[in-house]
């Protein structure tokens, strides 16, 4: 009798040790754990987030970040996203603004084509000045990372026409809204969007045998079909280039999509979209091994719904999640994994990325600092760890350039691949070193006044010289990222040199 | 003098890895005087109309499937330049006729990838792996073409051996064989702040292991300083040349060809390490608006017309010792769509330029655009697989022995042999 006792005891206490483990565990995170955490899921650290991260743990960081509207935005930066016209235009305005600018540059020569070069040049340059801002300075960072993870895998090209206006526009009320919505919004979103409309051709898509209205000029030809779109909408936005359809599918979903167009009525304020039901192809379609009869718009609707619910879609977005988070070559228990999630949740990407984020191979030590960093999160990377403001972000445009990066200004619709096969070169190398250097050293004209109309060269001018980054507030930053080799060549170099190695150097790289 | 000062510094400041370079540099210049084969590769992305370049006029099925963006027949305004009696080539590309009529300029009609994906992204993989319908290959047929070539002294420690133009390497020379790249338009070719030898000197210490970004950084800063010895001098006037034409032109040139061409030709005519190189252009999809003998598309091979016209004359007598392939994933389809364009299709046309080549001639078996003779009721059919073209140039042309070209195009040796002679004997 009297041996049972302890038993009982050490019974009771035992659930009150793990209890404890558990709660500590909840609360408060390694350096290493908070540091990956925030470098994939944000466009890496700033001043204070690796101990933020630290202190409030993980788990609840992934709460945060998948809740971006409980996150206010800082005064600052709300006041100069405000100062930005361009957010403030509509589909509609854009438009109209821009065929007026085209019918000035016909009429007025000279001047009416550099108002039209102006006016488009504005727009395109605060599109990347709204992006960069927030990419920059928003608490709302995993926002910011799935807005480009969904505008590459959305693609348009603001080298497009009417596109370079509507880019802004895009990501504003097609891509962000959706970025942790469903995916179906997202998808209908972009189908409708007139930026995606012009960039794949499928606003100039008609039924065979289709006559304009006499009354309407024919700026370009409508004679019939264009399967741009509907093939980029299975290939790459939707089933994957493995997921099963045929030429003849993409066709007769052509013929679904025709009337989906773009009707740009002054002053509606809202929405271009327009289904035009004398351009539909009224016939019967046979696609993916189904019988569509005529049903006007609500055909190409009906495709969406089914296309988004297709099990070959959950896993092609799936596999890109888990790339772009976990690793280039992702496992595919976790893509699986997702994939179920994906459908069990009807296309629910909040919760796709919280399976992923709070999965073990997101949180698998082999997967820390094994990312090779896009140009574009390379340099929002080396800016964020500095803590210096910037007003002007056209440096950083034109580095991106340089580093084949564009901002907006992928051609392909395919969008910018994250792989480190896509960006590891020779010349990207020592392309970042160079920025690295004239980075830290205040080189770059990143706190000149936007509106002077300065080139978009990076070249050294002294007059434009900004603050010096400081190495040690750096390295403080950075606390984890950088390995004691490198510290100890970084420690042994000249003491202005050293926040340019650390931004330079090969650990910097990855994430 | 002051960029020969520059210069200076630039060598001093990489002096350590820079030595193996400066002998090789010293052997060629010295002592193998025989001038290295070359081959340049260009990449239209996006799949180019060749049926607009290389215009089968004489087919009467052309003009009935393209009532308005067929190129007109020679000697109408704006039509085609002609050939060969049955083919003509597009007015955008006059540059070229010197060429032509020089005998250095060759064509093969009805060819491309066997393969029947018309995805960009596959079709292009396909193209740049060399193995058509297999994903899993993990390099590119211009690597493995570099691991192939006969050893020459020197040659293998260079970088520069093979280049790519742009700030990405393309697929095509994804592997294990080390290829450098050069960042398109000018600030590729001056130096750079890492230039500085305390700087240079700074990273050189944290760029030193034995991994990829060390490698890929030790890479590039050799073939920068070999770059900026061999442009020394001679960039400046015939590039600023290039650009006016480009500006002249009034098209937008993003890829800004002219320029970069007539760059890589100077260093292709300066350093005798580069044997293979490679640029891609992008903007060939066309789908709206395409254009006849004036429009969109002929605004886009204007500048490539140009360009590869500016390379041939910049390479001067090394046109000679080189081989320029164009060629795109796949061509468009023979009838025009409902908005003045084409969409993806499958043959496209593939184009030879150099003294090498046995020019003035359209080759390839031309299979028609009657209805029946059209691939899937829609396409150019293809005659002739990409990889029989490109295996006969590498073969002779690069020394590649038979066997060796297995390892390039693995499985083509198993498809009959159809030699179609594309370069001099």
């Amino acid at each position: 009798m009297p041996g049972i006792r302890p038993v009982k005891l050490r019974v009771l206490w035992i659930p009150i040790v793990l209890l404890q483990a558990v709660t500590v565990l909840a609360q408060s995170s390694t350096q290493a754990e908070a540091l990956h955490a925030v470098n994939r899921m944000s466009f890496g650290p700033a001043p204070g987030d690796v101990a933020h991260v630290m202190q409030i743990g993980v788990e609840r960081y992934i709460d945060e970040q998948l809740n971006p509207e409980r996150l206010a935005l800082p005064a600052q930066l709300s006041q100069q996203l405000d100062s930005l016209t361009t957010t403030r235009l509509s589909q509609d305005d854009l438009i109209n603004q821009y065929r007026d600018a085209q019918r000035a540059a016909r009429t007025d020569s000279e001047a009416g084509k550099e108002q039209r070069r102006e006016m488009v040049q504005n727009l395109v340059l605060q599109a990347g000045q709204a992006r960069l801002m927030r990419a920059l300075q928003s608490p709302r960072q995993l926002e910011e990372v799935m807005v480009d993870f969904w505008f590459n895998h959305f693609n348009v090209f603001s080298g497009k026409g009417l596109d370079r206006v509507l880019v802004e526009n895009y990501e504003r009320e097609a891509i962000r809204p959706h970025a942790m919505g469903r995916f179906r919004d997202l998808l209908g979103a972009t189908a409708r969007h007139p930026a995606m409309l012009f960039y794949l051709d499928n606003w100039l898509s008609v039924a065979p045998g289709y006559r304009p209205p006499s009354r309407t000029p024919a700026l370009v030809k409508t004679g019939g079909l264009n399967e741009n779109y509907a093939r980029e909408l299975m290939e790459l936005h939707t089933l994957g280039v493995d997921g099963g359809y045929s030429q003849t599918d993409v066709t007769e979903l052509a013929r679904m999509l025709t009337g989906w167009t773009i009707n740009p009525r002054r002053g509606s304020g809202g929405s271009v979209f327009y289904f035009d039901g004398s351009r539909h192809d009224t016939g019967t379609k046979n696609w993916l091994g189904r019988t569509v009869s005529d049903r006007g718009q609500a055909e190409g609707e009906w495709a969406l719904d089914l296309l988004a619910a297709a099990p070959a879609t959950a896993h092609h977005i799936s596999y890109q999640l888990a790339q772009y988070f976990v690793s280039d070559t992702p496992p595919a228990a976790l893509v699986e994994r997702l994939a179920r999630r994906f459908q069990e949740t009807g296309g629910d990407i909040r919760s796709v990325l919280r399976t992923l984020l709070t999965s073990p191979e997101f949180r698998d030590p082999n997967n820390y600092a094994l990312k090779f960093k896009t140009p574009y999160r390379y340099l929002l990377s080396s800016v964020r760890a500095s803590g210096l403001p910037v007003t002007n972000v056209r440096p950083l445009l034109a580095t991106a350039n340089q580093l084949g990066m564009p901002l907006y200004g992928c051609q392909t619709p395919d969008g910018y691949k994250n792989t480190e096969e896509a960006w590891l070169n020779p010349d990207a190398i020592t392309r970042r070193v160079n920025f690295a250097v004239a980075f830290a050293s205040g080189k770059l004209p990143l706190e000149r006044p936007m509106e002077s109309n300065a080139d978009l060269s990076v070249r050294y001018n002294p007059q434009w010289a900004s603050e010096p980054v400081d190495a040690a507030a750096l390295l403080t930053t950075l606390d984890g990222s950088i390995s004691p080799a490198t510290l100890t060549a970084i420690e042994q170099s000249d003491p202005r040199l050293r926040a340019a190695l650390v931004l330079g150097s090969p650990d910097f790289m990855r994430y | 003098m002051h960029r020969r000062s520059l210069f200076k510094r630039t060598l001093l400041s990489g002096l350590g890895m820079l030595s193996v370079g400066q002998h090789a540099w010293a052997a060629i210049g010295e002592a193998n005087q025989a001038r290295p084969k070359r081959l340049v590769v260009i990449f239209l992305r996006g799949a180019v109309d060749g049926l607009s370049i290389v215009v089968p006029y004489a087919d009467p099925g052309y003009y009935s499937a393209r009532s308005s963006i067929a190129i007109d027949k020679p000697g109408h305004d704006e039509g085609a330049l002609d050939l060969d009696g049955q083919f003509g080539l597009h007015p955008a590309l006059s540059p070229l006729m010197p060429f032509w009529q020089a005998g250095k300029l060759a064509f093969v009609q009805a060819s491309g990838s066997n393969d029947a994906t018309r995805s960009h992204f596959d079709a292009q993989d396909f193209m740049e792996s060399g193995t058509p319908g297999n994903k899993s290959t993990p390099d590119g047929w211009l690597n493995r073409l570099l691991g192939n070539l006969p050893a020459k002294p020197g040659n293998a420690e260079s970088p520069t051996r093979a280049v790519s133009i742009g700030a990405v390497l393309p697929r095509i020379y994804a592997g294990t064989n080390p290829v450098a790249n050069i960042g398109s338009g000018n600030s590729a070719t001056k130096p750079t702040l890492l230039d500085r030898p305390a700087i240079g000197d700074a990273f050189d210490k944290l760029y030193n292991k034995d991994d990829k970004l060390s490698a890929a950084y030790q890479s590039s800063k050799q073939a920068h300083a070999e770059v900026l010895e061999s442009m020394e001098g001679h960039a400046t006037e015939e590039t600023m040349q290039a650009e006016m034409l480009a500006a002249n032109n009034g098209a937008p040139l993003p890829n800004g060809f002219p320029v970069d061409a007539t760059r890589l030709a100077t260093l292709m005519r300066n350093d005798n390490r580069v044997q293979l190189a490679f640029m891609a252009l992008g903007g060939w999809d066309t789908h709206a608006r395409q254009g006849a003998g004036k429009g969109q598309l002929a605004n886009r091979l204007s500048p490539l017309g140009q360009g590869l016209a500016a390379l041939a004359n910049r390479l001067g007598p090394v046109l000679d010792d080189t081989v320029v392939v164009v060629m795109s994933e796949f061509g468009r389809t023979v009838h025009e769509n409902g908005n003045g364009g084409t969409d993806h299709g499958h043959g496209n046309v593939m184009w030879l330029l150099g003294g090498p080549v046995a020019g003035g001639k359209v080759y390839g078996h031309w299979p028609g655009l009657s209805a029946s003779a059209l691939y899937e009721g829609r396409d150019l059919a293809i005659t002739t697989d990409f990889r029989q073209v490109l295996a006969e140039v590498i073969g002779p042309h690069l020394s590649v022995e038979s066997a060796r070209l297995q390892n390039i195009f693995p499985g083509l040796g198993d498809t009959p042999r159809n030699h179609i002679g594309v370069l001099r004997a």
